[in-house]
């Protein structure tokens, strides 16, 4: 499903030059759970990043379902992100000024569908994730739980193969932590979804089926 | 799509109260004085009351006469040997005329009372080259001028601050310096823009105390209006009063000034008047009072948006987050320059509807008090489309930098903010 193949990431500056990932491959299957874990700042959101088409990496190649994704101009990437990845960030990234539904559905605006058919897709994902009762309300009004429920209801709307989840449990209690764990691990379960998460936490990652651990930008197992 | 664009948009202006005001403030004060300036254009050169028929007249209104060897020129408005030799014999105009500009004078009424007034002298057929509103009377007529009667036509505001308000003044004597004239008309008064036909007092041309027979002069104090019933007319007219420009006699006005070419034009208008602040000798300078026009207009709005899009920048970094929330779920950098124009070009229209508002007020107020006598200052459809075309141009101006810097943005490093 994902494919990796020498990926190196460098950070450049004036004066410095950081090694970020140094020759990842990494091969992900389909319906796979994967976490990746690791100290601060030995690369496991860079990546992510790289992984979700978020950042280039400095060298290598991905593939994506089959894909070559590396290299694609904007117009192109942006319309692949759309279609085939998902992402659960660790601090929401709700957008503060739009109500529940309307974050929800954020992802299907850039398809071409009817509005009616957008509002019952982002229905649909919030009944998925509980929160039907908080379509109406604004982010402020949600808990840490709720909003990273509706940031899985907007990773889930357009029906992705793949989620990326950047420490989904990071800024959550492990009462509320191990309710997000279980609807990812239903997601991947029921609907086949290929799912990749970074985490710190050693007892989310037993619930994955592979453990990637990195180290100052390597991969170690 | 759209629908969602808007309803962000108005979610941010409601959310950010003070940057709202100052853009919107930014925008609507600068359509304000744009849409006034327009009217005022408007105003100036359409044909309104009691220049109606503007647009099937010439005007000759500047006579330019140059000495090639000494440099020297002569300018002035037409004199009265030019309109009775040349121009009266002239056959395509359906009609011809002629006025003074309007001078000032203080006179007093039967009170006392000091009066600082425009008058003008006028032919007979300035009455019938223009439409004014006789509010008493009727104006003076060809058989008016042979018999030398001292008759003349005043407007509603000379009546009324020289004989009372409203009272009947037809067939009374209204004295200037010392000279009686009897009231023959009263009319509706026009604004002083519209020079060629505004005044308070109107003198038949031969009660003037200028020597009307000085020969071969050009030169005098008045503008000719030349009526065509149609574009071709005007063509045409054009046409015969080019060919006897050459036929002008030359005047030796002295010995150190020896005119050698005229410089005389029947001109629409607009040309007309863009002569006498533009013209050279060859050409009515449109190009260059549109050019002004045009770049006046760029410049007063280019300031604002400058302003603007350093707010803008500053709004729309502060959606750096939403902006990487939505790179990341498949907005691509055109999608979101569109989003950002879109919400700009919003607020732009959100303050032209707030400056349409503030020119109704602004207008209201030139035309009820006394800055410009009787202004009638309008907005009309030309002046709406303008300020539309305006505000458009505005948030344009001001939004396509700012929109198109933070759509270029690194998505991790958006989603750090």
């Amino acid at each position: 499903m994902i494919k990796l193949q020498n990926i190196d990431k460098v950070y450049r500056t004036s004066t410095i030059e950081t090694m970020a990932l140094n020759n990842i491959n990494l091969a992900i299957d389909k319906g796979e759970f994967l976490s990746i874990m690791g100290p601060s700042g030995c690369g496991k959101s860079t990546l992510l990043n790289i992984i979700g088409l978020l950042d280039e990496p400095t060298n290598g190649v991905i593939e994506i379902a089959g894909e070559k994704a590396s290299g694609l101009p904007d117009k192109k990437l942006s319309a692949f992100r759309n279609r085939k990845l998902g992402f659960v960030f660790q601090s929401y990234h709700l957008i503060n000024d739009l109500p529940v539904l309307d974050n929800v559905e954020l992802p299907l605006l850039y398809r071409s569908m009817s509005a009616a058919e957008r509002k019952k897709l982002a229905a649909e994902a919030l009944e998925k994730v509980g929160l039907s009762n908080r379509m109406y309300h604004y982010p402020s009004q949600l808990s840490g739980g709720q909003k990273q429920r509706v940031a899985i209801a907007r990773a889930i709307v357009g029906k992705p193969a793949i989620i990326l989840a950047d420490e989904p449990t990071g800024n959550l209690d492990s009462a509320m932590g191990n309710e997000i764990m279980e609807i990812l691990i239903d997601l991947n379960k029921n609907d086949k979804t290929t799912i990749v998460m970074v985490t710190h936490d050693e007892n989310m990652s037993k619930m994955t089926h592979r453990l990637v651990r990195l180290f100052d930008g390597s991969q170690v197992s | 799509m759209f629908y969602n664009y808007l309803k962000i948009t108005f979610a941010v202006l409601k959310r950010r109260k003070l940057l709202t005001f100052i853009s919107l403030f930014g925008v609507s004060f600068t359509l304000t004085i744009l849409i006034v300036t327009v009217s005022f254009y408007d105003h100036v050169f359409s044909a309104k009351y009691p220049d109606l028929k503007r647009n099937q007249m010439l005007y000759i209104s500047r006579v330019v006469s140059k000495d090639s060897k000494s440099g020297g020129t002569n300018t002035s408005p037409s004199g009265y040997y030019l309109i009775k030799e040349y121009v009266s014999k002239m056959k395509t105009p359906e009609k011809i005329g002629f006025a003074t500009q309007p001078s000032t004078i203080n006179i007093y009424n039967p009170g006392g009372n000091k009066l600082r007034v425009f008058y003008k002298y006028t032919d007979a057929n300035f009455w019938d080259l223009h439409e004014f509103d006789f509010k008493q009377g009727k104006p003076y007529g060809q058989q008016n001028l042979d018999n030398h009667e001292n008759v003349i036509v005043i407007n509603e505001k000379t009546r009324d601050d020289y004989f009372g308000k409203n009272v009947d003044a037809i067939g009374k004597t209204f004295e200037i310096i010392n000279e009686p004239y009897k009231v023959i008309g009263v009319v509706r008064g026009s604004p002083i823009t519209r020079f060629y036909s505004s005044s308070d007092i109107y003198i038949p041309y031969n009660l003037t105390k200028e020597n009307l027979s000085l020969n071969h002069r050009l030169h005098g104090s008045y503008t000719i209006f030349l009526k065509g019933n149609s574009k071709q007319d005007l063509i045409n007219i054009r046409k015969e009063f080019a060919d006897i420009v050459p036929k002008l006699p030359f005047t030796e006005y002295d010995h150190w000034f020896k005119p050698d070419k005229h410089y005389i034009f029947a001109d629409n208008y607009v040309e007309a008047f863009s002569r006498e602040l533009f013209g050279d000798t060859d050409t009515p300078g449109l190009i260059k009072f549109y050019l002004l026009l045009a770049f006046s207009a760029f410049i007063f709005m280019l300031l604002p948006a400058i302003n603007l899009i350093n707010i803008n920048i500053n709004r729309i970094m502060e959606r750096a987050s939403e902006i990487g929330i939505r790179k990341a779920f498949g907005a691509s950098a055109n999608t979101l320059v569109k989003q950002f124009l879109v919400e700009n070009i919003f607020v732009s229209l959100l303050g032209t509807l707030i400056a349409i508002a503030l020119s109704i007020i602004s207008i209201y107020y030139i035309n009820h008090t006394n800055l410009i006598a009787y202004s009638d200052l309008t907005i009309n459809w030309k002046v709406l489309t303008l300020a539309i075309i305006f505000s458009f141009a505005f948030g344009l101006i001001s939004g396509v930098y700012p929109a198109w810097r933070m759509s270029k943005m690194n998505i991790v490093e958006a989603l750090k903010y």
